[in-house]
C-alpha cells in the first residue's frame, strides 16, 4: 500500500508513516476489543464453571456492554499513587507491559500476508520482545513502595525469564522442521486439510505443543502460574498499588499477551489460519487470482486464525478458575527439571525423525522444510511484492 | 536502638530470636525481612494480623497479634441472664451457630442439673450436625480460595445456602440461630423440614466426590498442601489443639465419644465413627472415600483438611439417624426456660466438641439469675497459638496454607 502512495508523488517518508499508523490502530482496535471480549468471556466462562451465570444485566441478558461499562469506570476513578512509590516509574511501568505485549502483534500474521510488518524472523522478534512485558511487572512492583509488591515482582520476574528457555526451544522445534523463522512460511506449509498441521508431523511435535501450551501458561502469568498476581497471598502482587486507567492497561498487556501467545501456537502447530477442512479451497476460492475472492479466502483464514485463538484463550481461562496456585518453588522446578529436559528430547526427537523420514509420513498438500524457491514463489504469488 | 524502657535491664537476658519486633526496633537490616500481614488481608480468615520475619520467601517467625474483633462478650455475660447471653455465642464462631449455642445451653443446664427430653436431644444432634457440615463447607472451600483454586468455594457454598434455608425454616435466622437453648429447643420443626433436609443429603452426597476431584485429589493441592506445616502429635495435645488439628496429627480424641458424660449422652445411641489415623481407623479400603497420597505425612495441612471432608460423610450418617430417631420419638419437646431463671449456686464448666475444636463454657453462679462470671474458651485460639511452631522455615506461600489449614475464625478467638 506504501507503493501505491508513493506513485501518487507523496513524499516517501509520510507514505510510510501514515501506513505504519493506519496498521497501528488496526492491531490496536483489534488488542482493545480482544481485551474488552476477553474480560466479558472470562466472566462468563468463570461464572459457568462456578455454577453461577456472570453478567447478565449490563446489555441485555448476556452482559456484553459490561466490558464497556468497566471501562468507563475504570476511566473515572480517583488516580492514586502511593506517597513513597518512585513517581517516574510508577507511572511507566503499565506502558511499558502493554508495549511490549503490543509489539508482538506487529510480527504475528493473522492470514496469509496479512501482517503489519512480514519479518522474515518473525517468531525471534516475537520472542523478544514478548520478554519485555517483565520489564513493566518488575517496575510497577519496585516502584509500589510495597513489601508485598515487591514480592510479586520477583516472582514474576524469576519466573518470566526461566520460562523463556523451554518456550524457546519449543518454538525452534517447528521452526527447525518449517526452515523458516517467517511465520507466514510456516502458516502457509499447513495447508490443506488437518492432518497438514504441523502438530501431526511426528509424536514428538505432538508432545511438544503440550510443552509449549505449558510455558506460554506459564510465560502469560495465568493460573496456576499467576502468583505474581496472586490474590489470596498477595492482595494483587505487583499490581496491589495500580487502580483505574493504569490497572486496565497491565490487563490489556495481559490479554493481549494471551491472544499472542495462543496465536503463536495456532501458527506453529495448529495449522494457523488452514482449518482442518479446507473450506476456502472446496468452494473454490483461489489464494491468487481473482482479487476480491482471494481476499474473501483470505478473510476466511483470518476469522479460522481468529477462532483458533479464542479456543486458545478459553482453554487458559478454564485452566485458571479450576486448578489452585503453584509455589513459586513449584513453578520453578516445574521448569527446570520438567520443561526443559523435556523440550530438549523433543527437538532431538523431531530432529532424528526428520533425518529418518525427510517428507514426513502423511500426505502433505505443500512439502514441508527448508525449501527457498518454494518460500520466495509463494511470498511473491500472495504478497504481490518484495517486502521485508 | 530504641528499648522500651521497661525491657532494658531485661534486654541483655532476651534472646534475640525472641524479641518481639513491637518492643525493639533495629535500624534497616539486610538479613531480614519484617513483613505485616495486616488485618485486612484476603487470606486470614478475618482481622488477624501476621508479623512475619522473613529470609527472603522464607520465614522464620510468625507472631500473630489478635484482638480486632474483640467485643466484650464475656463482660457482657456478667449483666445478661444465660438466655440473653445466647446470641452473644452465635457470634463467636459464626460458621458454626448452633454448636456454640449448644455449649452455652449444655453449660447452663450442667450448672442446672437440668435435662432435655429426647425429641429435643435428637433436634439438636441434627442441627449441631448440619452445622459442622456448614462450617466444614466453608473451611474446604476457602481454603481452595487461599491456595488459589477458586471454583470450589462456590459448589460448598451453593450446598451451604441449602442449609442455610434448611435453617431458615426451621428457626428464622440463616446465621445467628439462638435456636438451641436451656432446656431444649425453641421451636419444633416446621412441617415438609425432614424431606427437604433428605433432599439435601442426597445432593450433597454427589457434591463429595466433585470436591475431592478438585480439591483433595488434585495433584497441584496435595503439592501446596502434603507435607506442610506438619504438628506432632506431642505438640498438638501440648499446646492444648482440638478437633480436626488434632485429629489430623493422629491423635483419636473426640469428645462426642471422650467427652463428659453429659456430652456423651447425647450421642450415646448414634452410630458414627471417629476419623483419625488411628489403629488403621481411616477408611482406606472405601471407594469413596480418596486415596491418602504418598507424599502426605500425618498431621500435615492435608491430613487436617481431609478429615474435615471426611467428618462431612459422618455428620451425614447422624443426622440420618436423628431424623429416624425423631419420627419415632413421640414424647413431650421440652420448655425453654424463663429469662428469669434464677440459678443455683456454683460453677460449671463444660466442653463440647464444636466443628473447630474443643469449645468451652463456665458459668459461675451467685445463686441470682445474672451469672457472676461467663467465660468462653476458644478452640480456635489454641489452634492458632501452634502457628508460629508450625509456619518455621516454610515458605511465604505457605502460611495461607497453614492457617487455613488450622481453619479460625476470630469471632471465636476473639470474642
Amino acid at each position: 500500500m506504501a507503493d501505491y502512495l508513493v506513485q501518487f508523488g507523496s513524499p516517501e517518508w509520510l507514505a510510510y508513516g501514515s501506513v505504519a499508523i493506519v496498521q497501528c490502530l488496526i492491531l490496536l482496535t483489534v488488542m482493545m476489543g480482544a481485551a474488552a471480549t476477553f474480560t466479558w468471556m472470562e466472566r462468563k466462562v468463570s461464572g459457568r464453571i462456578q455454577d453461577r451465570l456472570g453478567p447478565t444485566r449490563v446489555g441485555g441478558r448476556f452482559g456484553w456492554l459490561q466490558s464497556p461499562a468497566d471501562g468507563i469506570k475504570l476511566l473515572c476513578k480517583e488516580d492514586l499513587m502511593p506517597a513513597e512509590a518512585d513517581a517516574v516509574l510508577f507511572r511507566l511501568a503499565p506502558y511499558m507491559s502493554f508495549c511490549a505485549s503490543f509489539c508482538v502483534f506487529l510480527a504475528l500474521p493473522f492470514s496469509n500476508g496479512w501482517v503489519a510488518q512480514q519479518l522474515n524472523v518473525a517468531v525471534f522478534f516475537i520472542l523478544a520482545v514478548a520478554g519485555l512485558e517483565v520489564f513493566g511487572v518488575v517496575m510497577a512492583g519496585y516502584a509500589s513502595a510495597s513489601k508485598w509488591s515487591l514480592y510479586g515482582a520477583m516472582r514474576e520476574a524469576a519466573q518470566v525469564v526461566s520460562y523463556e528457555v523451554p518456550l524457546g526451544i519449543c518454538v525452534l522445534i517447528p521452526v527447525m522442521v518449517a526452515g523458516s523463522l517467517d511465520l507466514v512460511t510456516i502458516g502457509n506449509m499447513q495447508q490443506g486439510w488437518g492432518w497438514n498441521w504441523m502438530i501431526f508431523h511426528s509424536p514428538f511435535m505432538f508432545i511438544t505443543f503440550f510443552i509449549f501450551v505449558t510455558c506460554a501458561v506459564a510465560s502469560t502469568n495465568r493460573a496456576p502460574f499467576d502468583l505474581a498476581e496472586a490474590e489470596s497471598e498477595l492482595v494483587a502482587g505487583f499490581l496491589t498499588e495500580y487502580s483505574g486507567f493504569r490497572w486496565s492497561v497491565f490487563f490489556m498487556a495481559e490479554y493481549g499477551s494471551m491472544v499472542a501467545v495462543s496465536g503463536l501456537g495456532a501458527i506453529l502447530f495448529l495449522g494457523g489460519w488452514y482449518g482442518p477442512i479446507p473450506v476456502a479451497d472446496l468452494i473454490g476460492l483461489p489464494h491468487s487470482n481473482h482479487p476480491i475472492l482471494g481476499w474473501l479466502g483470505e478473510l476466511l483464514g483470518a476469522c479460522n486464525f481468529l477462532f483458533k485463538a479464542i479456543l486458545g484463550v478459553t482453554f487458559m481461562m478454564w485452566l485458571r478458575w479450576t486448578l489452585p496456585r503453584l509455589r513459586i518453588d513449584q513453578v520453578m522446578t516445574v521448569c527446570l527439571k520438567y520443561c526443559v529436559p523435556l523440550a530438549a528430547t523433543m527437538f532431538v526427537g523431531v530432529m532424528l525423525w526428520t533425518y529418518a523420514f525427510p517428507a514426513g509420513l502423511l500426505p502433505r498438500k505443500t512439502p514441508i522444510g527448508p525449501n527457498p524457491e518454494a518460500a520466495a514463489r509463494m511470498t511473491v504469488e500472495t504478497t504481490g511484492g518484495d517486502r521485508t | 536502638m530504641r528499648i522500651a524502657k521497661k525491657y532494658q535491664d531485661r534486654y541483655q537476658e532476651m534472646p534475640i530470636e525472641r524479641v518481639d519486633p513491637e518492643l525493639v526496633e533495629f535500624d534497616v537490616r539486610t538479613d531480614e525481612m519484617l513483613i505485616n500481614m495486616g488485618p485486612q488481608h484476603p487470606s486470614t480468615h478475618g482481622v488477624l494480623r501476621l508479623v512475619l520475619r522473613t529470609d527472603g520467601e522464607v520465614v522464620s517467625d510468625v507472631v500473630p497479634h489478635i484482638g480486632y474483633l474483640h467485643r466484650c462478650a464475656e463482660k457482657i455475660g456478667e449483666k445478661v441472664s444465660p438466655r440473653q447471653w445466647l446470641p452473644y455465642t452465635d457470634r463467636m464462631d459464626y460458621l458454626a451457630g448452633m454448636n456454640m449455642n449448644l455449649g452455652w445451653a449444655m453449660t447452663v443446664e450442667k450448672l442446672m442439673d437440668l435435662d432435655v427430653p429426647d425429641r429435643a436431644r435428637h433436634l439438636r444432634v441434627m442441627m449441631c450436625e448440619l452445622n459442622r457440615i456448614a462450617s466444614h463447607l466453608v473451611a474446604a472451600g476457602t481454603y481452595g480460595l487461599d491456595l488459589g483454586s477458586f471454583t470450589p468455594f462456590l459448589y460448598t457454598f451453593r450446598e451451604r445456602e441449602k442449609i442455610l434455608n434448611l435453617f431458615e425454616d426451621v428457626c428464622g435466622a440463616r446465621l445467628t440461630y439462638s435456636y438451641i437453648t436451656m432446656g431444649g429447643v425453641t421451636a419444633d420443626l416446621p412441617p415438609g423440614w425432614l424431606d427437604k433436609c433428605e433432599r439435601f443429603l442426597c445432593e450433597f452426597e454427589e457434591v463429595i466426590p466433585e470436591l475431592h476431584a478438585v480439591l483433595t485429589s488434585n495433584e497441584i493441592f496435595i503439592r501446596r498442601t502434603a507435607g506442610i506445616g506438619v504438628l506432632s502429635p506431642e505438640m498438638a495435645i501440648d499446646y492444648g489443639c482440638s478437633g480436626p488439628v488434632l485429629r489430623g496429627s493422629g491423635v483419636k480424641w473426640d469428645l462426642r465419644r471422650d467427652g463428659e458424660p453429659r456430652v456423651t449422652r447425647m450421642y450415646e445411641d448414634y452410630e458414627f465413627e471417629i476419623i483419625a489415623e488411628h489403629e488403621g481407623s481411616y477408611p482406606q479400603d472405601r471407594d469413596d472415600y480418596p486415596v491418602v497420597p504418598p507424599q502426605a505425612v500425618l498431621g500435615d495441612c492435608w491430613h487436617r483438611f481431609y478429615i474435615r471432608m471426611v467428618e462431612c460423610v459422618q455428620s451425614i450418617r447422624l443426622i440420618r439417624q436423628a431424623m429416624e430417631k425423631y419420627r419415632e420419638c413421640d414424647g413431650p419437646l421440652g420448655e425453654p426456660i424463663k429469662v428469669t431463671q434464677k440459678l443455683p449456686k456454683g460453677e460449671a464448666y463444660l466442653e463440647t466438641e464444636a466443628p473447630k475444636g474443643q469449645m468451652g463454657f463456665m458459668v459461675v453462679s451467685n445463686g441470682t439469675a445474672i451469672p457472676w462470671r461467663v467465660r468462653a474458651r476458644s478452640s480456635c485460639f489454641c489452634n492458632l497459638s501452634v502457628t508460629h511452631e508450625l509456619c518455621r522455615g516454610f515458605l511465604l506461600a505457605d502460611i495461607p496454607a497453614i492457617i487455613g489449614s488450622l481453619d479460625i475464625v476470630l469471632g471465636e478467638i476473639d470474642r
